[in-house]
């Protein structure tokens, strides 16, 4: 009915996070570069949260404006009309809109894992290659 | 269906992401990552219907599988869409900013 609301809520707060971060990081140019320069910027890794929460929340608008679910016009939600559908909207955003938001979420954190051990790995060759 | 067609279309577009690596300059990666969130939030859905229909969800009428793989091909296509104007956009390799200031 209305569950991409929740991962699209997520990707708005993510994304202005990231800018914040960005900005932060911009005033800090001037500080030399350390030694675990190898490291993927942290806020190279929000954005691939960012893209995958964005990219799924369009497409799965789409699906909701193809089942009629969706309307340009006020309210568009359509179970926003009704209270009745508005409370079962409600309930699938609880449910499956957490769902998909937490199940997004676990898949970047093992994303980061497996990057995590692959700079490791990285830093350590680097390190024997001195 | 949908979530079939969706987790295809993110299969093939990482295939192609990789096999361009390390170089992403058709920004490939926007339309994985598009398709595989899709896919995951597709998931979720798909487990939810499983839990109410339970061994029905495997077997479809064919006029709501066919209507769902309408609905698949339409969301690639969709994705493809935006990922064309976002390259378009960013333009990467500089190919349309040269096109359109070639010979000013």
């Amino acid at each position: 009915m209305a569950c991409f609301l929740v991962p699209a809520a997520e990707a708005i707060v993510l994304t202005i996070a990231r800018k914040v971060m960005l900005k932060e990081k911009d005033s800090d140019a001037s500080k030399p570069v350390s030694a675990e320069s190898v490291k993927i910027p942290f806020s190279r890794k929000l954005k691939w949260l960012t893209n995958l929460l964005w990219g799924g929340s369009a497409l799965l608008a789409f699906e909701h404006v193809w089942h009629g679910e969706v309307t340009p016009w006020f309210p568009f939600l359509t179970a926003a009309a009704d209270p009745g559908d508005a409370a079962e909207m409600l309930h699938e955003m609880a449910t499956s809109g957490v769902a998909m938001a937490i199940l997004v979420t676990i898949v970047w954190l093992a994303m980061l894992a497996v990057t995590g051990a692959a700079e490791k790995k990285e830093i350590e060759a680097r390190l024997a290659a001195r | 269906m949908t979530l079939l067609t969706t987790v295809f279309a993110a299969i093939v577009c990482t295939i192609v992401w990789y096999k361009n690596m390390p170089d992403d300059k058709m920004k490939v990666g926007i339309l994985c990552f598009m398709y595989w969130g899709a896919s995951l939030m597709w998931l979720i859905d798909a487990i939810a219907e499983y839990l109410e229909v339970q061994a029905e969800y495997f077997n479809p009428d064919p006029l709501s599988m066919l209507n769902d793989l309408y609905l698949g091909l339409s969301v690639v296509a969709l994705g493809l869409i935006i990922w064309l104007a976002i390259l378009l956009v960013k333009d990467p390799k500089g190919a349309l900013r040269a096109a359109l200031f070639k010979g000013k």
